[in-house]
This record gives C-alpha cells, sequence and structure tokens, in this order.
C-alpha cells in the first residue's frame, strides 16, 4: 500500500496493490472519482452558491442543479478517531490508523484517513492537505496529511 | 365517545442475552407470544402491524414478510425502519393510527440472532466485510476503514474538544448502567465496575474504550397497544403514551451537520409540549446506549442539562439507581442486551417501572418514563414519554 508515501499535490500516487473497499462510480460519481485519478478534487456547487458533498443529483438546500467544482485541497481536521480494533481486512493489517473528517477551506467536510502523520500527532483542527492515490484505472481517492511547516497545535 | 388514547398494554421479551436455539424469526414469534400473554389480547384482535426488520437472520424480516409468517390479518402496516430507534417512531406512528381509528389493536415486534449467528465483530467489521465495491453514500466511506465504534467516538472526540468532556465522565455513565444490570438475573453483565475500569480497559476507537461500547447480544421484544376502552378489560393495567416525537439529522456518520447535537434537540420539545411536561417531571429515562457518547447526546438534545454540560451532569449522580433519574434499570445495552436495534426494549421497561413490575430495580412512585432511541449512527432520533395514569 503506498497511501501513506509521497508525491505532490495534484499528482495522483498509484497503489501498488489496493485491497481496500472500492467505489462503484456511478452516473453522479464517476466525475468524482475520475478527478481525483487525475489529481483533482472535486466538490458541488449550485448556481445559489450552496456547495456540497457527497455528490448528488440535486442540491441538498434548494433542489437546483448542482455543477462541479475543483476544490482546493485544503482544509482542517474537524473531529477524527485512533481505530485500534477492525476485523476486516486489509485494515485490520492497518491498525491503529486514523479516520477523520476533514472540513474543506470551501466549507464541506469528508472523510478520510490522516497519513504522514504519527497517530498521537493528529488533533482538531490541525491544518491538511489532500494527496490522491490510484485504486484502479479512473479511480483516484483521496488522503490527508499535514500542511508542511503548519501547527500542530495541541 | 370511547376513549381512543393510546395505551401499551402487553409486552414480551424473547430469550436474551445469547440464545442460540432460536433464528430471527423466532424472536419475533417468541416475543408475540409473550406479549399477547402478558394483557390477554387474542392474536386475531390484532389489526395493525409494525416491524422495522432489520434482523439480519436466516429469513427476511420485513413488515410484510412477518406479518405473512406470524398471520396478522392487519388494515394497518408500518415498515419504518429508523435503526435502533425504529420502535421509538412505531410508537408515535401506532399512537396517531390509533386515535384516528385506522385501526384498534397495534403489535410492534423485533428479534435479531446476531450474536449466535455473527458473533461479536459486528461493531468493528467495517463495511469492509467480506466486500469490495460499495455504491450511494457508502462509497465515500468504506474505503478508509471506519467502524461503527468509529463514528461514535468522532461525535466523542468533538464533544471532548468543544466542551472539554472526559473519559472519566463517559465512564461514569456505563458504571451506572452496571450497577443496575447487577439487579436483572438475565443480563450479560453483571459484576459491579469502577470509572478506572472503564478507562483502564482496551480503546477500541479512541475516546471510546471497550466498557464506553455496548453488548452484542441475541433477543427480541413485542408490545401490543390499544385503546383506553379496549385496555379496561385487559389483564395490565394501561400504560399511556403521553407524547411521541421524532427527527432525523442525517444518515451516513460522514454527512452529520454538528457532531455534538443530534436530533433530540428537535423532537425533545415536540414531545415534552405534547405531554405538557418538561424534563423535571420525568422519574426515570430508558435511553439508548449504544455507547456512553450516545447517552450524553441525548440527555443534552432533551434538555436534561444544558448543551455541553453532559459531562459534569451525569458526574452529579443523578443516572444512578439512588439518583432522581435513573438510566436504563434493566441494564442498557451496555451491560444487558444489545441484538442489533435495542429500542423496544427501552419501551419494554418503561413499561415494566410504569406499572411497578420492576422488582428489586423498581424506581419509587414512577409515574413518567422518556424511552429514547438512537438509530443510524446518531442520526435519527426517537422520543417517547410514557405515563402511569390517564393524561385526561
Ligand atoms: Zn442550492
Amino acid at each position: 500500500m503506498s497511501q501513506t508515501g509521497g508525491g505532490a499535490a495534484g499528482a495522483t500516487q498509484p497503489a501498488e496493490q489496493w485491497e481496500r473497499p472500492l467505489p462503484r462510480p456511478d452516473n453522479v460519481s464517476k466525475p468524482f472519482w475520475e478527478a481525483a485519478s487525475r489529481g483533482e478534487l472535486l466538490i458541488q456547487r449550485c448556481p445559489s452558491g450552496h456547495r456540497q458533498f457527497y455528490p448528488r443529483a440535486v442540491c441538498r438546500v434548494c433542489g437546483s442543479d448542482p455543477e462541479w467544482e475543483r476544490a482546493s485541497g485544503r482544509g482542517t481536521v474537524h473531529t477524527f478517531t485512533v481505530i485500534r480494533q477492525n476485523h476486516a481486512r486489509p485494515f485490520r493489517d492497518e491498525l491503529p490508523y486514523v479516520v477523520a473528517m476533514v472540513e474543506l477551506d470551501e466549507g464541506v467536510r469528508m472523510m478520510g484517513n490522516i497519513t504522514d502523520c504519527a497517530i498521537d500527532q493528529v488533533r482538531i483542527g490541525m491544518p491538511v492537505e489532500v494527496h490522491m492515490v490510484q485504486a484502479e484505472p479512473g479511480v483516484g481517492v483521496p488522503f490527508w496529511r499535514p500542511v508542511a511547516g503548519e501547527g500542530r497545535e495541541s | 365517545m370511547p376513549d381512543r388514547a393510546p395505551v401499551i398494554v402487553g409486552t414480551g421479551l424473547s430469550d436474551y442475552p445469547q440464545a442460540p436455539h432460536l433464528d430471527g424469526v423466532q424472536h419475533h414469534a417468541q416475543a408475540m407470544q409473550r406479549a399477547l400473554a402478558d394483557c390477554g389480547v387474542p392474536k386475531d384482535e390484532i389489526d395493525g402491524y409494525l416491524d422495522a426488520g432489520g434482523g439480519g437472520g436466516m429469513m427476511i424480516d420485513d413488515a410484510v414478510t412477518m406479518a405473512e409468517y406470524l398471520g396478522i390479518d392487519h388494515r394497518y402496516i408500518d415498515g419504518t425502519m429508523t435503526g435502533g430507534s425504529s420502535f421509538e417512531f412505531h410508537v408515535q406512528h401506532a399512537a396517531a393510527a390509533i386515535r384516528q381509528g385506522l385501526c384498534d389493536t397495534v403489535l410492534i415486534t423485533y428479534g435479531s440472532d446476531q450474536l449466535s449467528r455473527m458473533g461479536r465483530g459486528l461493531g468493528t467489521g467495517g463495511l469492509g466485510r467480506g466486500v469490495k465495491r460499495f455504491g450511494g453514500p457508502a462509497q465515500y466511506e468504506a474505503p478508509f476503514g471506519n467502524s461503527l465504534v468509529g463514528s461514535y467516538a468522532m461525535a466523542a472526540q468533538r464533544h471532548m474538544h468543544e466542551f472539554g468532556t472526559t473519559s472519566e465522565q463517559l465512564a461514569e455513565i456505563a458504571v451506572g448502567v452496571r450497577e443496575l444490570a447487577g439487579l436483572n438475573p438475565d443480563a450479560m453483565y453483571r459484576d459491579p465496575i469502577t470509572v478506572d475500569d472503564v478507562v483502564g480497559s482496551r480503546l477500541i476507537a479512541d475516546p471510546l474504550h471497550k466498557l464506553d461500547c455496548c453488548v452484542i447480544s441475541d433477543g427480541g421484544g413485542a408490545l401490543v397497544m390499544t385503546t383506553a376502552e379496549r385496555a379496561r378489560d385487559l389483564r395490565q393495567p394501561p400504560v399511556y403514551v403521553l407524547g411521541a416525537a421524532g427527527a432525523q439529522t442525517h444518515w451516513n456518520i460522514s454527512q452529520m451537520p454538528d457532531f455534538t447535537d443530534t436530533a433530540a434537540s428537535r423532537c425533545g420539545p415536540v414531545a415534552f409540549g405534547q405531554a405538557g411536561l418538561t424534563p423535571a417531571d420525568i422519574d426515570t429515562i430508558q435511553f439508548y446506549d449504544s455507547f456512553t457518547i450516545t447517552v450524553l447526546l441525548l440527555l443534552e438534545g432533551l434538555g436534561f442539562c444544558g448543551r455541553g454540560e453532559g459531562g459534569a451532569f451525569v458526574k452529579e449522580g443523578h443516572l444512578r439507581r439512588s439518583g432522581d433519574l435513573p438510566l436504563n434499570t434493566d441494564g442498557g445495552g451496555l451491560s444487558s442486551s444489545h441484538p442489533g436495534m435495542r429500542g423496544i426494549f427501552l419501551l419494554i421497561e418503561a413499561v415494566r417501572q410504569l406499572r411497578g413490575q420492576a422488582g428489586a430495580a423498581q424506581v419509587p412512585d414512577c409515574e413518567v418514563a422518556l424511552a429514547c432511541g438512537s438509530g443510524g449512527w446518531l442520526s435519527c432520533i426517537g422520543a417517547v414519554i410514557l405515563g402511569r395514569d390517564h393524561p385526561s
């Protein structure tokens, strides 16, 4: 698994061997996963300016047609947990690891893993940036790591 | 005018916490038999049926399948499924249907054999169990290895960050419920525990320890509801539905709008308003205790204490056997039983208290009880206020 590896933001790191669950891209989600495989993080924004994630066929606030918007790929840890027990493969071989809700600078949140950081260094409010891992052709998966040089306040 | 005030007249529990001799549908059947025997209603009088399914046994146990299996010739059916709180929503719906005359006598059933069938991996099996691809909202969570415990842990972590809540405060909830489990001969765990035991138990998903988590068990339950009029001829004293309300904020955990505020803050005031009561009027609470943090969030949402004050509130001892607001007098999900969707047991225990049939766990002079279920991942909250006396 290479999702703990480096690679500049905007590039997509190929996974040596992807063993985790995969998305089943549908009409709505396919552009998201494809963009991620090109190193781009997409969210949705409707004509009235409501942003949302996960992608839907309608704006969850006003019911209008949402459009894709490229996100900055930067955010902060809104909350997190350290998973220390999980019987499912391949996760049981990766324990312990961090699952977090990342709040993007654009205001929406997504679930992800914090990599490139000791688990006892993860804090709520910690600035993070996205890095993409290629799970299979046409599917990139976003992971998150601390923004270099920025505070890990305790 | 006949008195159509909705009442609970019959309750039944199937064998628990471990019943390898029963499949899921047998839990439904046994609980139904016991609830009918409890009140003396003949089975052919049932004309309303509510069932959430989701028991996960060998046979699909959704409402239409179970109505056929149990032989319920209903004229009112409801398959509302909001996870563990389904049964609080069912009481809300059944009460309205009985008042409206859509049916007269209602059966609600639940049954699960999850411990005997799957073992104890459920809460930390993750979404990845034996399946490779996920569609729908799960596709945005499944790749990251979150667990059921992890979802609640993220709420606990945020509560600690915002309000300074401590693991010791959360542990107090588990300690109090265990004390009450000691009075229930059927409870899965009955030996007393201390705060140190809880915070010293293994971390499952930070900051939740093993003893912050509910047990995994088998079990089933059934309720019979009817009109106050019909209840006059039945075996048990009726328990009145004084208020019942539900609300939803999200389903999947990653969509939770505010990790320290549940839909309890929306449905609680509605239920209290219907009953004309306040939290100070409640004699015992039967709350969904999937995890210690669940209880804390429900207490705050329903207004038993201010937002963020739950930790200090529980430390004052209100929820103990000797306190003024005993919590989960059957030993709860934390110590007695949790077959997957525990909401029906909250109602059954509230009825037992209001009938004065709770034995050593009886809350003195119990007039009003509140059952509050949390379904999904703190997603769908249902609050039911039950009373010993006729509301009029
Ligand atoms: Zn909109």
